[in-house]
This record gives C-alpha cells, sequence and structure tokens, in this order.
C-alpha cells in the first residue's frame, strides 16, 4: 500500500500490556550507544533501545532509515558482512553478545530469525524443520526429531496443511505457507528471540493476516522484535513500537502512545503519512 | 508527474517553463527503419548459425568419409597346413615352448606359394606375395593353435589379414589404372588379387583388433585401445588433482576469503592462468614433474598432473560462478538457524553449487582429452605397443596417436586417423551430453 493513501493514523491493537505486566516487563535485550558503520557510512546513531520479553517490539521508519540494520545487529547477522563494523553494547540477558568470547553460533540458535523473503531450504518440509535441531543437537533419535517437527508446524500453523506432505520439497508451497515454513524451521531450535525482517512483505493480504496472527501468538512464548513498513501492521501486532529515522532512533514507547501521541514531529509526520 | 496521463491527446501543458510535452511517434519512416533494422539483425544472425553450422557439417562430413572405411579390414581365406613336423617335431604330447617358438609364418607362406605355383621361384616375387598378407599374421596362428592343439597336422581354412597396401587397394582408395611406376600396388600384385576375389577368398571383417589392440608399425594391427587406455588412466590423474583442489579453491575463495587486494590478485592470476597456452603448461611439467620429481616420462601419471594443472583455472572458476549463484538467502537462513559458515557451506552451498561444478568439471575434463600440446614436453608421444596397465606405464593419449599416425607415411594409417578422431569425438560428445545433461536434471531449485 502506498503511504500517501493514509491520512489517518492507523488503528492500534486493543491488547496493549495492562499495569502490572508493565511493571513486571524484564528487558530480554538492551542496547546502549550502539552505531553501525559500512565502510564510511555512519548507518545507525547511537540506538539506546529496550526489548522487553513475550512483547513484540515494532521497528519502523521509511527505506534505509537502519532499523533492518539493527535487527541484524541483534544476532550478528552483520558479521559476514565485510566492511561492517559495530559499537557500543548489546545484551542478551545483560550478557554482551558482541563480547570475542561469546560464540556466535550459540547466540544465533538463541535468537533465531525470520527473512523478508521466505527462504525455505531446497529440500524436505521435514528436512527444513529438523535442519537447526540436527546441528545443535536437540533431538535424540527419530521419535524425538518427528515430535520436534509437528511440534514446531502446529505452532506455525502450518501442520494440518502440510503434514500428509513432509517429504516434499518446501519450495513448492505458497508464499504464505514458505513463510510460516520459515517461522516453523526458527522456532524448532526455540529460539528466546525471533527476528523478523519484514515478513509479509512478500505475501498477500490473506497470508499476511495469518502470520499476524501467528505472531500474536508466539509472543507468549517468545521475545519478537519485527521490522515492517506497514504502520498498519506494527499497530496490529506490536505492544512497543520504535521509529527511525536517517539511521537515529527518534522515538521508541508502548504503540498506543506512538500512534496516538507521538513526542516527535518526524514520527508524527512519518505515522501521518507526510513522508516516507 | 502523473497529470500528464490523464490529459488529452497530443501537446498538453507541462511544467513550470509550460514546455509542450513531446511523445513518441509510433507512424512514419522511424518505425519502419526500426524494423528493417531488427530484420537486418536476424538475418546475419542466421547466417552466422548457417556458416558454423555449415563449417561443422564440412568437418564431420570429411572426417567420417575419410575414416569409416578404417572400421573394416580385408581379409584373405587361405589353406593354412598346420604343419606337425614344425608344431610337434618328436610325436609326443605337445609342448607349449615348442608352440610358441613355431615358425608360423613359413605357414603363412607356404598356404601362398601353394596358391600361387608360379611366383614360388623368383626371390623378389616370393617376397611380394608374401607381402600380400600382414607380416603380424603368425600371431593369429599361433593363438589358435595354442587354443586348441588338436589343429596340428590339420589343414584349415583360415582367414588371414591383409596387408596394408592390399587392403586399401581392396578398398578401391588405389585406382588400378594409374600407371604401375605411380602405385604402392604393383600389377602383379592385383593380379594375385584378381585372382584370390574370383575364387571368393577376399572378405571385408569388422576391424576389431582397432579397438582391442594398441599401435603398431603395421596399419591393419594398429589399433587405438592402447590410447583409449592412456586416455582414461591420464583423466584419471588430473580429476583426482584437480576436482578436490579446484572446489576446495572456489569454495574457499567464495565463502571465507576476506575480499581485499590479496584475493583479487589471486582472482586475476586464476583468470590469466586459464588462459596461458597449455605448451607452457607441459614445460612446466617437464621441469618440475619429471626432472625435479623424477616422475618416469611418457606416464599417465606426469601426463595427468600437466592437465591437472591446466584444468584447475576451468574448475576453479566454474566452481566459483556456480558457488556465486547460489542465493546468499539460502546462507542467510542457514546461518539465521545457528548454522558455522562450515556447516553453511557444505550442508547447504556446496550441494547446491554442485550440478554447476560437474558441469564446469567435465567440460574442463573434455578440454584436457583433446589436449595434445602439453602431453608432446613429457614424452606422451611417443611410440608405445603395449597397452599400459598402470599409472606409471609408459602411454600415449588419443589426440596424441592422431597426430603420430597423421604424421605417419602409410596411405592406410589416413583412414586410421580420421578413425581415432571419431572415437575421440564420440567421447567428447559423451562427456558434453553428460554435462548437459547434469544441468538440466538439477537445474535452479529454489
Amino acid at each position: 500500500m502506498s503511504s500517501t493513501s493514509m491520512t489517518t493514523t492507523p488503528e492500534v491493537a486493543s491488547k496493549s500490556p495492562s499495569p502490572e505486566q508493565l511493571a513486571n516487563r524484564y528487558t530480554k535485550v538492551q542496547s546502549r550507544d550502539v552505531n553501525v558503520y559500512y565502510g564510511e557510512k555512519h548507518a545507525l546513531k547511537h540506538v539506546d533501545l529496550d526489548v522487553y520479553q513475550n512483547e513484540v517490539t515494532a521497528l519502523i521508519g521509511p527505506s534505509g532509515c537502519g532499523k533492518s540494520t539493527f535487527l541484524r545487529c541483534l544476532n550478528r547477522m552483520n558479521d559476514v558482512i565485510d566492511i561492517c563494523r559495530v559499537t557500543g553494547r548489546i545484551a542478551l540477558d545483560e550478557h554482551d553478545i558482541y563480547d570475542p568470547s561469546l560464540d556466535v553460533v550459540q547466540l544465533r540458535a538463541r535468537v533465531g530469525m525470520v527473512f523478508q523473503k521466505p527462504n525455505p531450504f531446497p529440500k524436505t518440509i521435514y528436512d527444513n524443520i529438523a535442519y537447526g535441531p540436527r546441528i545443535h543437537g536437540i533431538a535424540h533419535g527419530k521419535a524425538e526429531l518427528d515430535e520436534i517437527v509437528q511440534k514446531s508446524l502446529e505452532r506455525a500453523g502450518l501442520w494440518k496443511e502440510v503434514s500428509d506432505r513432509l517429504d516434499q520439497p518446501g519450495t513448492g508451497l505458497s508464499g504464505g505457507q514458505q513463510q510460516r515454513l520459515c517461522i516453523a524451521r526458527a522456532i524448532a531450535v526455540n529460539p528466546e528471540v525471533i527476528l523478523m525482517d519484514e515478513p509479509c512483505s512478500a505475501l498477500d493480504p490473506i497470508a499476511t493476516a495469518r502470520i499476524e496472527e501467528l505472531i500474536d501468538e508466539l509472543r507468549e512464548n517468545f521475545t519478537i522484535v519485527i521490522v515492517t513498513h506497514s504502520m498498519q501492521q506494527a499497530a496490529r501486532v506490536s505492544q512497543r513500537t520504535a521509529f527511525f529515522h536517517l539511521g537515529d532512533l527518534v522515538e521508541v514507547g508502548e504503540t498506543e502512545t506512538i500512534f496516538t501521541n507521538p513526542v516527535d514531529s518526524r514520527t508524527q509526520g512519518y505515522i501521518t503519512g507526510r513522508f516516507g | 508527474m502523473t497529470d500528464t496521463t490523464s490529459s488529452p491527446q497530443g501537446v498538453s501543458p507541462g511544467g513550470a517553463s509550460g514546455d509542450p510535452i513531446r511523445r513518441p511517434v509510433f507512424v512514419g519512416p522511424h518505425l519502419a527503419r526500426r524494423y528493417a533494422r531488427e530484420r537486418r539483425f536476424r538475418l546475419l544472425g542466421l547466417a552466422s548459425v548457417a556458416t558454423a553450422g555449415v563449417i561443422l557439417l564440412i568437418l564431420l562430413g570429411s572426417i567420417v568419409s575419410k575414416g569409416y572405411s578404417a572400421f573394416w579390414q580385408h581379409e584373405v581365406d587361405l589353406d593354412i597346413t598346420f604343419s606337425a613336423e614344425e608344431l610337434n617335431p618328436d610325436g609326443g604330447p605337445v609342448e607349449r615352448e615348442t608352440l610358441l617358438r613355431a615358425n608360423y609364418l613359413d605357414m603363412v607362406r607356404d598356404a601362398l606359394k601353394r596358391e600361387f605355383p608360379d611366383a614360388a621361384d623368383d626371390r623378389r616375387e616370393r617376397r611380394m606375395l608374401y607381402g600380400l598378407v600382414s607380416p603380424n599374421a603368425d600371431l593369429a596362428l599361433r593363438n589358435m593353435v595354442l587354443e586348441d592343439p588338436s589343429l596340428i597336422g590339420t589343414t584349415q581354412t583360415v582367414a588371414i589379414k591383409m596387408s596394408d597396401d592390399m587392403d586399401t587397394f581392396a578398398k578401391g582408395f588405389i585406382d588400378r589404372d594409374l600407371p604401375e611406376g605411380d602405385r604402392r600396388v604393383k600389377d602383379r600384385e592385383i593380379s594375385w588379387h584378381d585372382h584370390l576375389e574370383a575364387e571368393g577368398r577376399v572378405h571385408a571383417a569388422f576391424n576389431v583388433d582397432f579397438f582391442t589392440t594398441g599401435d603398431s608399425r603395421e596399419p591393419e594391427e594398429a589399433g587405438i585401445y592402447g590410447a583409449l587406455i592412456g586416455s582414461i588412466l591420464t583423466l584419471t590423474v588430473t580429476l583426482l588433482v584437480s576436482f578436490p583442489i579446484g572446489v576446495m579453491a572456489a569454495a574457499y575463495l567464495e565463502e571465507f576469503a576476506p575480499k581485499n587486494r590479496f584475493t583479487d590478485l589471486i582472482e586475476v592470476n586464476i583468470n590469466n592462468l586459464a588462459a596461458v597456452p597449455s605448451i607452457v603448461f607441459g614445460l612446466l611439467g617437464l621441469a618440475v614433474f619429471l626432472n625435479f620429481f623424477g616422475l618416469p616420462r611418457s606416464a599417465p601419471l606426469a601426463g595427468g598432473l600437466v592437465l591437472a594443472l591446466m584444468t584447475l583455472p576451468t574448475i576453479i572458476i566454474a566452481s566459483r560462478s556456480a558457488l556465486k549463484a547460489v542465493p546468499p538467502s539460502i546462507r542467510e537462513a542457514a546461518l539465521g538457524l545457528g548454522a558455522s559458515r562450515l556447516q553453511v557451506v557444505t550442508h547447504h552451498v556446496l550441494p547446491l553449487a554442485m550440478p554447476g561444478i560437474l558441469t564446469g568439471t567435465i567440460i574442463g575434463m573434455a578440454q584436457a582429452l583433446g589436449e595434445t600440446a602439453p602431453l608432446l614436453m613429457i614424452g606422451m608421444v611417443a611410440f608405445i605397443v603395449d597397452v599400459p596397465q598402470s599409472f606409471t606405464d609408459p602411454a600415449t593419449v588419443l589426440p596424441v596417436q592422431v597426430y603420430i599416425w597423421a604424421d605417419s607415411p602409410e596411405r592406410a594409417f589416413v583412414e586410421k586417423t580420421s578413425a581415432a578422431i571419431m572415437v575421440l569425438l564420440g567421447f567428447l560428445v559423451l562427456m558434453n551430453a553428460v554435462a548437459v545433461l547434469l544441468r538440466k536434471r538439477f537445474e535452479r531449485r529454489w
């Protein structure tokens, strides 16, 4: 959808946390003064952002504002880019994830990721789900692995559709099913945090609605950070929203507050569609 | 911007400056020129394809028309008496030693003399008469007797290979109307041939020996089996050396190596290596493998190593582009699940790139199969009769065999040369077909 057609602020989810939930919030991921450089380019500037457990945090902002860059810092996916340099501190459960002694493989097992374009492996549906548990040695024996595969597919709401064709290639599924397969693949290793990089941008509205429902269900067991271009989506699925602009974290707060009563004029401008 | 689409056809008010908006013209000479240009381009393309096709047809046509006759060999039925005096002089049990040492050539000659008694007196004529059949005809007789000693003392009608000149004549490649001094087959020989043919003793048979023997000085005895085995042994060495090294190098450069000046330099040099003339690799092999490491001369081991050097750049370049073609989303997916970089490569990227890598490897192997120049430098151009049994035996390869035969003066080697080319091309086509099949079978699955 084009932002120009939108003139009113989106409707905000009714599932905002209750006052006692707010009081008991646990900071799952804490970032302080995070800077990212791509070569000479200063892509992310002094970002301080907390992600609370069992909540959905949405990162919004115009293209190139650094929201995906920030997301990819959280499981160190930026490591594979040669020219990328990250400074500052990002802590998962109060342990610095950029600590040299930390094993990045373990980190990524704890912080899973779902990508913009559905990217199932060109293998069977079963092998797609089983890959993570296999490499991390989570399952002992075939029966246990079968159980993990079934549970993950069930939690991703895909089991009923694919239970009779687990041996067929995951690439043969529809776009929405592929994305749910990728979510199932991510939760099969039982991560603590799931990062989603515009998970619905390649999907049609019905598939998008299913994924959004799923995100809301997954919140019970996982902490979710989602990058999205759709402000409606941010409003629908998230409890907290962070607005990025030109590498700055402009504003972060309760989704309801951000969408109804933003502090910064840039946030105001973006959510009402005046730019972006 | 958007208002221009809603304005009526023709000139519409533009931006602030008020310039008229120019719309494309879809009629008139401009359009005709555009179509004419496209037609010309297509015609030129078609002509290029047709030219290439015609040249290929001429090439194949000339090879096949020259070479098909090599698969046939004329034989003459002679009544051979397996003389008991020669094969079993003391009349006791048959001794293998005696059979091996016996003079079978005389039996062939006796048979010929019985056939043409008038030629037996003159020494020159006698020699000419003996020249009707292959000088190696005795070997076939020896094998017959060794297999079945009961033949001793009997007279059998045996098909004896004709000599290369007579075979060529029988195939009709020598014009009998030429003056006698201008042809290799003399009038006397022609008359013998006609006599034998009238008796129904001359006939053509499929030349099995061409596929089962090694090289020989006698064209009728020469075969390509030795060169074929040499090629297979050599290519085995090439594959075993260049495939693992090439794939490892490509995987490291593509997936692990940092992108910096040094790796850029390596990349440029790999591309340069692919363009180095193959004879230079031959010289390198001569200096390094033969002179420094002391590997045996003319051996498939040394030849295979030289060809491996030559094939490496091809395999590395093909493998790198196959690895590059694997979408980054697959790598990210695996990394995001917590796979190590090695796991990403071995579990996902390499299997997906394998069809491309194999295609490149097969093309590299096909190149190596057809390569002659580097092998000349390490002595694989020698005349080798024995079929090589191991990687260190002296051997030659198919293209070198073609070279050797093309260089031989005997008329009968002309057809052998073309026949060897056919066999070589057959293998090349086979390998390339496998490459195409692999590519089709495992086309992108994402």
